[in-house]
Order: structure tokens, then sequence, then C-alpha cells
């Protein structure tokens, strides 16, 4: 995520302090059907997709509240014929463009129409360095084939290059190869996220959960790469929590610095939040950004840390990590607002330990594809 | 050996291709744009990032800023170069070979 370090501020009006980044999720299409796509478990259909001038007035909206960046994404975001519009429209609006792709709808035509438009920044995502278990992983054959070339159509066409690869059981032991086959694609930076538990991922978890021992030695080889890399291609690894003694420092906090958008216009203070059943979240369709940023009783709901229970409203690390994450409490402990269970102090720690253990253990996988 | 390392008051840097200097209306301040990253510019920064173009050498962008600012030139440059390593450092700058 992007870092902007302006203190908080919450203030009898609502929220002050405005958003840095957007998500903005332009579909749930998406030809690929992997095990632990982010996207809710019941997707958005077509006809209900926001339309081109829908997005662009988004935008407009963004930019006004203060965004910087946009990660356009989906679903499968090249799956809309009307991308370049709305890279345009992103554009035009002075916010930072970045699209998020699995790359197997791209012809070096788009890539280059892409750039024309004005897009800043591309970010490829590879299931594994080795084609059969990524196409395996995908449920999709040839895409990883397809995405060595789309690597080649991007730098040709001038654009910076992210690779992002999520890693589990049946490909972090590959990690070493994954980081110098992005080296080799010519990729700027490097996104190493180990899969998070909710939706698609929590129903595969016994088929993804990768044991103690695997992260431990991928922990390692990410660390050493990061300095092999220094200087050419920038690493950015996110560790794995299950395994974890305290909770990662989740979205920056709830509603604090980024909120996504769903295909149908619904504005969540980060992309699992509909895994949260019970909560409400307010549509584009019905209220402006502004308002739903400041005043949404979502986006209220989490903010700061007023609405911490003990043991973490009186924690040392309460302000470092703001209470982790609220999708893990609701998915592990059933209640949104508990301790997140990566913490070696929630209740539910041992329960989470003992269940990573069980599913890391369990035999070949037979993944449930999302679709 | 890195584009950090290899910066030098020889060096003719300049900011990458995908990196944009920018106003942030919201917050009334510049900054650097680049995947994933918003850097905040300070004063300095902003114009040491005003003069870094690829013809200028990181010597001569310190000489005009101690000229500009009356201080002195080995402090000026000590922290031109800090300012343009750390960018280096996160692949946001090239740097233009000598022509000569």
């Amino acid at each position: 995520m992007t870092h902007l370090e302006t203190p908080a501020e919450r203030t009898t009006s609502g929220w002050q302090r405005p958003p840095v980044a957007m998500l903005a999720e332009l579909t749930h299409r998406c030809p690929l059907q992997c095990p632990y796509c982010s996207n809710p478990i019941t997707l958005s259909s077509r006809s209900d997709e926001m339309s081109t001038e829908e997005w662009v007035d988004v935008f407009r909206q963004a930019a006004a509240l203060g965004v910087l960046q946009i990660h356009l994404s989906g679903g499968e975001p090249t799956a809309r014929t009307d991308l370049p519009d709305l890279i345009v429209g992103a554009r035009e609006n002075g916010l930072y463009t970045n699209l998020i792709t699995a790359g197997v709808l791209l012809t070096p035509d788009k890539v280059r129409t892409y750039k024309e438009c004005g897009l800043d920044h591309l970010q490829l995502s590879i299931q594994d360095n080795e084609a059969a278990n990524a196409d395996h992983i995908a449920n999709y054959k040839g895409g990883h084939a397809k995405k060595l070339a789309v690597a080649a159509w991007v730098r040709e066409a001038g654009l910076p290059l992210t690779v992002n690869a999520v890693v589990h059981r049946q490909n972090l032991d590959h990690l070493e190869a994954i980081i110098n086959l992005a080296a080799d694609l010519g990729a700027h930076r490097l996104e190493i996220a180990h899969v998070q538990y909710y939706g698609w991922a929590l129903r595969n978890r016994a088929a993804l959960m990768p044991t103690a021992d695997q992260v431990a030695r991928a922990n390692a080889v990410a660390a050493t790469a990061s300095d092999t890399y220094r200087g050419r291609m920038v690493i950015d690894y996110v560790v794995p929590d299950y395994y974890a003694q305290r909770p990662k420092r989740c979205m920056d906090g709830w509603g604090n610095q980024f909120f996504a958008i769903t295909p149908r216009g619904l504005v969540l203070p980060c992309h699992a939040a509909e895994t949260i059943t019970g909560m409400t979240f307010s549509s584009l369709r019905d209220h402006k950004l502004d308002w739903i940023w400041h005043h949404d009783s979502a986006f209220q709901r989490f903010r700061g840390t007023d609405w911490m229970p003990e043991p973490c409203q009186s924690c040392e690390f309460r302000d470092r990590d703001l209470g982790g994450c609220r999708c893990q409490a609701f998915a592990i402990a059933g209640d949104a607002a508990a301790t997140d269970p990566v913490c070696a102090s929630s209740p539910h720690h041992d329960m989470l330990v003992a269940m990573a253990g069980d599913d890391a253990s369990s035999g070949a996988p037979n993944y449930h594809h999302r679709r | 050996m890195t584009v950090a390392d290899a910066i030098t008051e020889q060096s003719r840097p300049k900011l990458a291709d995908f990196v944009r200097v920018q106003f942030d209306k919201a917050r009334e301040r510049w900054i650097l744009q680049a995947p994933e990253r918003v850097l905040v510019l300070d004063e300095t920064g902003k114009e040491i990032l005003d003069r870094a173009n690829g013809a200028v050498t990181v010597g001569e962008i310190a000489a005009q800023l101690a000229k500009e600012y009356d201080a002195p030139a080995d402090v000026i440059q000590h922290d031109v170069l800090a300012v343009l390593r750390l960018l280096a450092e996160k692949n946001f700058l090239e740097i233009v070979d000598d022509p000569s």
C-alpha cells in the first residue's frame, strides 16, 4: 500500500484525514480461476457493473477528496473494453494510475494503447515459475506462457513493471526461482504476497496453507534476495500472519488511507470487508464519495483505537498495528471487533496456530477454483 | 554496482520516466509519485528534482543551490548526494552517461 505520514484526526464533524489510494474493481469477470481470488464468493454480474461515465465521475470525486493513486483491478480489468477511456479519466484527474492484471487477455496493441492513454505502471500476476503448476493453480491452460510474453510487451512499451506472485504451500518452495524469473522479466518491483485467508482462500485453506518450515525458509530466501537485487528490483514481501505473534497493520488502518470500490459501486474500507456478514456498505449510486469517506458508519466502525476491546485497548502496540485485521477477526473468532487472532494475546491464537498446522499437513491440493 | 553506489558529483541524474512530481492540492505540498509509493518532498528535495534533468551534474546542482541559499558548497553537495542516493536506492533515478 501507499504510505503517507499525516497524524490521524477524528472530530465531531466526522473523519478529517483524506484518503491516499483507492482500488477500483472494475469487473468481477476473469478468465482465471485462482483458488485464492480476493473477489467475494458471490460475484457481481456484468449487467450490474458501473458504466464508463459512472467510473470517471468516481475518479473525479476521488481526486477532489485527496486520492493520489488508483489501482485499476478486478476480476480482470482488461476484460472491460472501455479500459482506455477509464485510464484517460484517471489521468485527467491527476491520479497515478496502476493496472493490476493477469495479462492473459492482452495484446501488444492493447499494452501500447494503455501507455498512450497515460497508464503509469502495470502490475502482472504470476502463479508460479513452473508453467504446469501455474496453469493448474489458475485453471487456465497456456496462461503462464502468455504472461511471459506480456511482460516483454510491457517493457517494450516503456511501462514500469511490477510482478506480483501470490505464494502458498503449492509454490512456496519455488520462491527463489520465482524471484529470479521476475528479475529476468525486467520487473522494477516484485510483490510477494502470502495468501490472505478470506473468501475463496478461506474455502481453500487446507490446500494452500504453508508449513511453518516452508515459511521460515521463504522468509530467509526473501531477505537474501532483497540484498542481491538491491538497486535493481525492489522486493516487497508480505509476511504470512498465521505464523506470526503480532498482527499486521492491515490496510494501514481501517478507513485510514484507503478504500476499495466494487464493480457495482459499493465503497469498502478493505477489498475483503464484504466477508464480514452483517456489515452494510454504502453505494456510489446513492451517496457521494466525500460523504461515504467522512461519515459512512462502516468506515467509522473501526477507525482509530476507540473501538478496541481489551487486551488491545491497553496494549503498547495499539497505535502501531491499529488492531490488525477485522476480516480475520471475523473469519476466525466470529466477531469483527475481536482481537486479531494472529496476536499472541488473543484468546483465539492457539486455535489459529493449531488450525494452520492441521491445514498445512493435509494432503495433495484439491482446489475449489473460483467461478 | 547499483545506481545508488554509482552516483558521484560528476553524475547527471534524472527521474525515471515512470516517476512523477506533482502538487498535492488536498494537502498543499509537493509529492513524488511512483508505483505504490508517495514521497512527500521538502523544499530542498523539490529544488534538487527541478534541476535533475539529465543534463546537469550533481556538482552543478549543488553549486547552484549553495549560491541560491548562500550555504557552504560541501554541506549542500553532501545533502544533494544523500537525497539522490535515497531515490536511486528505490529505483526512481536514471543516470545519464557523460557525453564526453
